[in-house]
């Protein structure tokens, strides 16, 4: 009887595999939960999808994937040819078309050869039907290795004045090739509501770009990474629904870009009524 | 009239604040980045003001500055001459001629104010 072993590389796709960078260049804005998070929605969908860690020195999707213990080898093995790549993709715990590459965590940037980069990718592209890579912060070197490969971005925007302003920036260096999707994360809609958060209109009136979805600021979201299991493993729950709403949305399905909805409790019921101070 | 109703309903939201500045910071950082457009429009401008009195190109000055609540473009545009050899010529029309004629509203603010 022979073993099925899913998450070797397989015979070539029919046709290459999407490069998809998930950006920012503010850092601390959820990109790293939101490329485990939609990794695994496109899994769940049946994809066979890799996520490249790029962060070289900060490696930290495996934790977000509670794949830590099981990572042997990284990103620069590979680039220097020290193990194939095979060798160096970890199957994931929960999703059996999901793969990690994870970055070198004692290792620095400038290690990287940019071109290899762009190869290995390439490469990923012709076994997987999604290379999802998450890039570092900042517009450096460590950016322009992780968007190298990549032909498609998707930008994560948190409702902040500066993480508007660097998405603008990012935008700006990526150019049209791109073609930058949003996400906007950690939206808090009481706040929107009372006038304390830019809102989604806020954000994208400046941003204007096509709006993949919207995140909400949940409790969830810190639980399940604490655990090391993606939130988008569950299939009820409104952020997990945000997450497999957003991978549809990538994967060219004509379903709407999920919002969060305003929950209102009876605490700001009665805080409604009589007149909260505001600020 | 104003002031009342803004103490009336409180400070202005924080966000309303948080989307003037993310405006103006834009504003600031695609000026920066766009050099190229900066030096075209000083370049219009001093061609402009040629055609009445003859400038020092060299020492023409283009400055941002953020001012309250606007951004501001200040001009320093120091004049050699005020006697031009001939009279200035209207610039010629581009395109067909405007239907109707409305007289152009003076500008308030001289656009070469120094600062």
């Amino acid at each position: 009887m022979h073993q099925p072993v899913p998450h070797e590389v397989a015979a070539p796709a029919a046709k290459l595999g999407r490069a998809i960078v998930v950006t920012s260049g503010k850092g601390g804005v959820g990109k790293t939960t939101t490329t485990a998070n939609l990794g695994t929605a496109l899994a769940q969908r049946g994809a066979r999808v890799a996520l490249v860690d790029a962060d070289v020195g900060l490696r930290n999707l495996d934790i977000v994937l509670g794949l830590e213990s099981r990572v042997k080898y990284h990103m620069l093995d590979v680039l220097e040819d020290k193990v194939s790549l095979d060798e160096a993709l970890v199957p994931d715990k929960h999703s059996p078309t999901l793969v990690l590459l994870a970055a070198a965590q004692s290792r620095e940037k400038e290690d990287v050869d940019t071109e290899k980069m762009r190869d290995l990718v390439q490469n990923l592209r012709e076994h997987y039907d999604y290379v999802l890579i998450d890039c570092p912060a900042g517009i450096e070197l460590g950016f322009k290795n992780a968007v190298v490969g990549a032909d498609e971005a998707i930008v994560v925007c948190t409702p902040e004045v500066s993480a508007v302003r660097d998405v603008d920036r990012v935008v700006g260096l990526l150019g049209n090739r791109f073609k930058p999707q949003l996400i906007i994360n950690r939206l808090r809609p009481q706040l929107v509501k009372k006038g304390k958060m830019l809102s989604v209109e806020d954000v994208n009136a400046i941003l204007r770009l096509p709006l993949l979805g919207v995140i909400a600021d949940e409790p969830e979201i810190i639980i399940t990474t604490n655990k090391g299991e993606p939130l988008a493993l569950r299939h009820e729950g409104e952020t997990a629904s945000a997450y497999h709403a957003i991978a549809a949305r990538i994967a060219g399905e004509d379903v709407p870009a999920p919002e969060p909805e305003l929950k209102e409790s009876l605490i700001d019921k009665l805080g409604s009524l009589f007149g909260g101070k505001r600020a | 009239m104003i002031e009342w109703v803004k103490k009336m309903f409180g400070t202005p939201n924080s966000s309303s604040t948080a989307k003037e500045r993310l405006r103006l910071v834009l504003m600031t950082d695609h000026l920066a980045l766009a050099p190229e457009i900066i030096e075209n429009m000083k370049r219009d401008l001093v061609d402009v003001i040629s055609r009445y009195v003859e400038v020092d190109r060299d020492k023409v000055e283009v400055n941002f500055e953020r001012e309250d609540r606007a951004l501001a473009m200040l001009a320093n545009i120091p004049i050699v001459s005020v006697n031009r050899p001939s009279p200035p010529e209207p610039p010629a029309p581009t395109g067909p001629p405007p239907r109707r004629r409305r007289r152009k509203k003076p500008p308030t603010q001289n656009p070469a104010a120094a600062h």
